[in-house]
C-alpha cells in the first residue's frame, strides 16, 4: 500500500491496557446500589408440560422480592436472534413457558435481594410436571410419529416454509442445470454423509446484564451482548415498553463468538427493573452457559458428487440437516449458509441441487457461533475433495487450485442463497487463493510430508492435510453501520459508532480508518462506541461484518469532515482548497508554503470566525460481501496403539484484503484456529439418555491451554478489495473452518482413516483402527 | 465477619460471609479487576498472589486468608504506571477481550519472579492455569517472553 500512516500497522489496541491493567470495565464491574439478584429454576426434564407451578413457600422465605413464571409473565412470543429485523428466526420463545422443550429450559425466576437467598428459593419451588416422549436425533424429529415440540401458536416472522407440526424449524432449497444429466455425465459418484457435534462458544466473561433507572427515569440496560441495539428493539417488543426509553450500554465485552448475538437474559432483567424499580443484575453461572445459552448447532451431512476422471465436478447435490435444538434461533440462517458459503467455491459445476432443512429436538438451543454454518459446510467438502482426489491420484493442492473461485468470476448461489431471502449477484474482485495454499504448503513442508506416513518412535505416524475456505463480509443489503464524528478545538476528533468491539479491536480498526482519511494520528482520535443514547446505528458485531460495513461507514463519515476543515483552511489561508493537502495534522497551500494545524483550525470554527461544529455523520450498507479465502493446514501425529491424536503444526494462509492492522487480524486467525483445533478433538456435549448435559464445567468440557498448544503459524496474504476500507475484507470467522476439516484429512494421510463424525477422540480412532485391522 | 488483609500493599479490614470465596470479596469490595470465569477453579480469570504465589481466588476462602498479603492485576502496575509484563501483552498483541488478561498477568508475574529466563515449555506450563478463548495463546506466549526480555535488560542496566 502507498504511503499509509496508521492503516497496515499493528497498532496497538486503543483498550489494551485499561484491560491489562484491569480498569476497563465489564458488565459485572459496575456498581448499582441495591441490586435484586435472580436465579432461575430450569427443566429437569426434556419435553414436558408443567400442569402447576405453587411458589407460596419460596416466597415467604425471607428476603424473596418475587417468583416469575408463566402464570404471571405474558406470553409474547419473539425469537432470542440478535438479527436484522424482522428477523428470518421462527418466533417461538416466550420469557416463562408452560411447556419445556429440553432440559435446562427455563421454569421459573426467584428475584430476591441476595444471590444466596435467590438460590434457595429456587428449591422450594414446586413443580408439577407432565412428562412428554422426548426426540433428541434431528432425523427422529422429523419422522411422521415423532413428539411435535412446538405445538402452540409460534410462527416465522418472514415468508419461509415453517412447520413446527412436523418439527420443521426452517427449510431452503435451491438447484441450478440439470442433476440428472451432471450425474449421468459422471464417470463415478461419491456419496458420504458427515456430522458435525455440538459446542460451546465458551466465551471466559459469563452473560451477564444489569439494568436500572437512572435519575431521568430512563431505563437503563448494561450488558455483555454483541447487538446493543437488537437488545434495545427486542426489549422494547417483548415487554411492550417504549423504545425511547430504553438505553442499553456496552461496556467491554468478555468475548462472544456469537454466543452473545442472543436477547436472552435482558428482557428479564429489564423487567424485574421496570416491575420493582430496583436495579437488577443476572450473571450466569458457568454451568448456566453450557446448558442454558446457546450453542453451536450440529449438522447432518449427505454430499453426493458426479466426477468425471478428469477430476471435473459434473453434479454437486449436498442435503444438510440442521439441529436447531428446542427453539428455532438461526435455524434458517445457518443451515442457508453451509450450502452459500461452500457451494460457490466451486463454481465451474454446472449441475448444483442443495436442501437445507433445521429440525426442533429436545436438546440445547443452537445459535450464532463462528463460523455459522459455513464449518460445517466445510468440513464435509474438504474431506470430498479429499476423497474424490485420492481416488484419482491427484495433488489436492493442484486440484484446489485448478476449480476454484477466482478474480472476475461469480456463482448463482451468491444470487440464489440469501439471509433467508435471495442473495445479491456479485463477483470476485479479490482472491490470493493460490498464495494461500502455496505459502502454506511451503511452511507446513506438504511435499515431503504428504503421503510419506512418517514414523515417530514406535506405532507413531504422521500426517497432513489441508481445511481450504471462503466466508463473507457482512451480510449485503441487510446490515448496517453509521459513525459520527466531531472536531475538538485541539484538532481531536470524537468518533462514535454503533460497531460493537467484543474483544476483536473494531474500536482500534475503526479509529485507524479515520486517522489514515485525515492524516492524523490514532491518539487524536477518541472513540465510543456501542450506546443506543449516544452513537449512532449499526446491527452489531456478527456475520463477519465490522471491518468491512462498519467501516466503509467512518471511512464515508471521515472524508465528509475532511471535506469541511478543507474548506476551513482555505478561508484561513486565503487559498484556492485545490492546492491544499491534508498531512501530519495541519492542511498547506503548497503554493504559498504556508498551513494551518488542525488545533488551529479546531479553534477557529469554535471561537473565532463563522463558528459552526465542525461535524458529520454517515451510514454504509454494503452491497457485495466479497469473501476472504483461507489455506490451513493440519500435521498430526496418530499414536496407532491408543488412538491418541497430536497436532504437531497448524498453519493459517489468509487473504483477508488487505490486513488494516496486521497484528489484530493475526489474533482473529489464531483464536478462530485453537478454537477449531479443540473443538475437533475434545469439545463435545454429552448428554445423558434423559438429554440432560453432562459435561458442564471446564473440567469436563476441554478447551484447550496453552501447554496444549502445537507449533501455530499464520500468514497473511494480502490482496486489495476494491470494496473495502482501504483494501480490507473480513477476518472474524474464516479461521474457524479449517482445523476440523485439515485434521481430518491429516489422520486419513497418517493412518488411512476417514472420520466422517467429528469429534475425533482417541476412542474412535483406536476402535477404527482396531476395526481396519 | 470481619478480618484484616494486606491488599495490594494496603491494609484492609473487610465483611465477609463465613463461607465466601476469596474473589466474591474481592469484587464486592472494589476489586473488580479481579474477574470470575467460572468459578470453578479452571480458567484462572480471578487468579491473583497470595503471599506472591499465584492462586485461583475463587477456589479460597476468605476466611482461611486472613493477614496474609494479597496481590491483584493492580498491585503488580496500574494504568498510570503499568508492569512491563502489562506493556509486553499490549504491545505483542496479546489482548484480545482481555477479561482473561488480569489472570495472565497474574501468572506471568509469578513465573519470571521465580524464573527470569524461561523456556517456551516453562512459559506454557506456567500459564496452564489460565484459559483464554480469543488469542489461540500464539500472542500471550510472545508477550511473557518478551517481558522476560525486557525484565532481564532492566536489571542488566542497573
Amino acid at each position: 500500500m502507498k504511503n499509509l500512516n496508521t492503516i497496515g500497522k499493528s497498532k496497538k489496541k486503543i483498550d489494551a491496557l485499561s484491560l491489562a491493567t484491569g480498569s476497563a470495565k465489564f458488565t459485572d464491574d459496575f456498581y448499582v446500589k441495591d441490586p435484586l439478584f435472580v436465579s432461575f429454576l430450569y427443566s429437569p426434564h426434556a419435553h414436558a408440560k408443567i400442569l402447576n407451578i405453587d411458589d407460596e413457600n419460596a416466597r415467604e422465605i425471607n428476603g424473596v422480592v418475587d417468583i416469575l413464571h408463566y402464570k404471571n409473565v405474558k406470553q409474547k412470543l419473539h425469537t432470542t436472534a440478535g438479527q436484522g429485523y424482522p428477523e428470518p428466526s421462527p418466533y417461538d420463545t416466550v420469557l416463562f413457558d408452560k411447556k419445556m422443550r429440553y432440559v435446562g429450559d427455563r421454569v421459573a425466576a426467584v428475584i430476591a435481594d441476595n444471590k444466596q437467598i435467590a438460590d434457595d428459593a429456587v428449591k422450594q419451588i414446586k413443580v408439577e410436571y407432565k412428562i412428554l416422549k422426548p426426540v433428541f436425533d434431528s432425523e427422529e424429529a422429523l419422522e411422521k410419529d415423532a413428539p411435535i415440540i412446538h405445538d402452540e401458536n409460534s410462527y416465522m416472522p418472514i415468508p419461509v416454509k415453517y412447520e413446527p407440526e412436523h418439527n420443521l424449524a426452517a427449510e431452503v432449497e435451491i438447484g441450478f442445470g440439470n442433476m440428472e444429466k451432471g450425474e449421468k455425465e459422471a464417470d463415478f459418484i461419491i456419496e458420504k454423509k458427515y456430522s458435525t457435534h455440538y459446542a460451546s462458544h465458551a466465551a471466559i466473561e459469563p452473560h451477564s446484564v444489569i439494568s436500572y433507572f437512572d435519575e431521568m427515569g430512563r431505563l437503563v440496560i448494561i450488558t455483555s451482548t454483541q447487538v446493543p441495539f437488537h437488545v434495545r428493539r427486542i426489549v422494547s417488543k417483548v415487554l411492550e415498553y417504549p423504545l425511547s426509553k430504553i438505553r442499553v450500554i456496552k461496556p467491554r465485552i468478555g468475548g462472544g463468538f456469537g454466543g452473545k448475538q442472543e436477547v436472552f437474559l435482558e428482557p428479564i432483567a429489564a423487567l424485574i427493573t421496570i416491575k420493582h424499580k430496583r436495579p437488577t443484575k443476572i450473571i450466569l453461572s458457568r454451568k448456566e452457559v453450557f446448558q442454558s445459552s446457546r450453542t453451536r448447532h450440529p449438522m447432518k451431512l449427505t454430499l453426493k458428487t458426479g466426477v468425471k476422471n478428469s477430476g471435473e465436478i459434473t453434479s454437486f447435490s449436498l442435503n444438510a440437516l440442521l439441529n436447531t435444538g428446542a427453539y428455532g434461533s438461526h435455524a434458517l440462517t445457518i443451515v442457508s449458509n453451509a450450502g452459500s458459503k461452500m457451494l460457490p467455491f466451486f463454481n465451474k459445476v454446472k449441475n448444483i441441487h442443495f436442501i437445507g432443512r433445521s429440525a426442533y429436538t429436545n436438546l440445547p438451543i443452537g445459535g450464532a457461533y463462528r463460523g455459522y454454518g459455513a464449518t460445517q459446510g466445510y468440513f464435509a467438502l474438504n474431506q470430498q475433495i479429499d476423497i474424490i482426489t485420492r481416488k484419482l491420484n491427484l495433488d489436492i493442492l493442484e486440484y484446489i487450485k485448478k476449480w476454484h473461485i477466482r478474480t472476475g468470476e461469480t456463482s448463482e448461489v451468491f444470487k440464489a442463497l440469501g439471509e433467508g431471502t435471495e442473495g445479491v449477484t456479485q463477483t470476485i474482485h479479490s482472491c490470493e487463493m493460490d498464495k494461500c495454499i502455496d505459502l502454506g504448503a511451503k511452511e507446513i513442508d506438504w511435499y515431503n510430508k504428504r503421503k510419506k506416513r512418517i514414523t515417530t518412535g514406535e506405532d507413531k505416524v504422521r500426517g497432513v492435510g489441508i481445511g481450504f475456505s471462503m466466508q463473507g463480509s457482512g451480510i449485503p443489503l441487510i446490515d448496517m453501520g453509521a459513525a459520527s464524528m466531531k472536531m475538538n478545538d485541539d484538532g481531536s476528533f470524537n468518533l462514535l459508532v454503533g460497531a460493537t468491539d467484543i474483544g476483536t479491536g473494531s474500536d482500534t480498526i475503526l479509529a485507524q480508518i479515520a486517522a489514515e482519511v485525515l492524516g492524523i494520528n490514532l491518539d487524536k482520535i477518541i472513540v465510543l462506541s456501542s450506546d443506543t443514547d449516544l452513537t449512532p446505528f449499526d446491527v452489531g458485531a456478527y456475520a463477519s461484518s465490522t471491518t468491512y460495513v462498519s467501516g466503509t461507514a467512518v471511512k464515508k463519515c471521515a472524508n465528509k469532515i475532511k471535506t469541511q476543515i478543507l474548506k476551513v483552511a482555505a478561508n484561513m489561508l486565503n487559498s484556492d482548497e485545490k492546492n491544499l493537502t491534508v498531512a501530519n495534522e495541519k492542511i498547506t497551500d503548497t503554493t504559498k508554503n504556508k498551513s494551518v494545524t488542525f488545533a488551529e483550525i479546531g479553534s477557529y470554527t469554535l471561537y473565532t470566525k463563522d463558528q459552526f461544529q465542525v461535524q458529520a455523520s454517515a451510514s454504509y450498507v454494503p452491497k457485495l460481501s466479497p469473501p476472504p479465502f483461507i489455506a490451513q493446514f493440519a500435521e498430526v501425529e496418530v499414536d496407532k496403539r491408543t488412538g491418541k491424536i497430536r497436532v504437531i503444526k497448524f498453519v493459517s494462509a489468509v487473504d483477508c484484503g488487505v490486513a488494516l492492522n496486521p497484528k489484530l487480524a493475526e489474533g482473529q486467525i489464531e483464536g478462530a484456529a485453537v478454537n477449531g483445533i479443540c473443538y475437533a478433538l475434545t469439545e463435545d456435549y454429552k448428554f445423558s439418555k434423559s438429554g440432560k448435559l453432562t459435561n458442564q464445567t471446564f473440567n469436563d468440557y476441554k478447551i484447550w491451554t496453552a501447554a496444549d498448544m502445537p507449533e501455530m503459524k499464520t500468514i497473511i496474504v494480502e490482496s486489495d478489495e476494491e470494496t473495502g476500507p482501504f483494501g480490507a475484507k473480513s477476518v472474524g470467522e474464516i479461521g474457524i473452518n479449517g482445523p476440523l476439516p485439515a485434521i481430518a484429512n491429516a489422520i486419513y494421510d497418517a493412518v488411512g482413516i476417514r472420520l466422517y463424525h467429528a469429534p475425533f477422540t482417541a476412542e474412535k480412532i483406536y476402535s477404527e483402527l482396531n476395526i481396519s485391522r | 465477619m470481619e478480618g484484616t488483609f494486606i491488599i495490594n500493599g494496603k491494609e484492609k479490614t473487610l465483611n465477609f460471609n463465613a463461607d465466601e470465596r476469596l474473589v466474591i470479596t474481592l469484587r464486592n469490595n472494589g476489586y473488580t479487576e479481579v474477574k470470575n470465569g467460572c468459578s470453578e477453579g479452571e480458567c484462572g480469570a480471578c487468579m491473583i498472589l497470595l503471599d506472591e504465589k499465584p492462586v485461583h481466588s475463587c477456589q479460597i476462602f476468605t476466611a482461611s486468608v486472613q493477614n496474609k498479603n494479597i496481590k491483584t492485576v493492580k498491585g503488580i502496575g496500574d494504568l498510570h504506571l503499568p508492569h512491563i509484563i502489562q506493556n509486553a501483552f499490549v504491545e505483542a498483541g496479546a489482548v484480545q477481550c482481555g477479561f482473561c488478561t488480569p489472570g495472565f498477568i497474574v501468572a506471568t508475574y509469578a513465573l519470571l519472579n521465580e524464573n527470569p529466563n524461561p523456556t517456551e515449555e516453562e512459559i506454557k506450563q506456567a500459564i496452564d492455569g489460565n484459559l483464554c478463548r480469543c488469542t489461540g495463546y500464539v500472542k500471550i506466549i510472545d508477550a511473557i517472553k518478551n517481558a522476560a526480555k525486557s525484565i532481564q535488560k532492566e536489571r542488566a542496566s542497573l
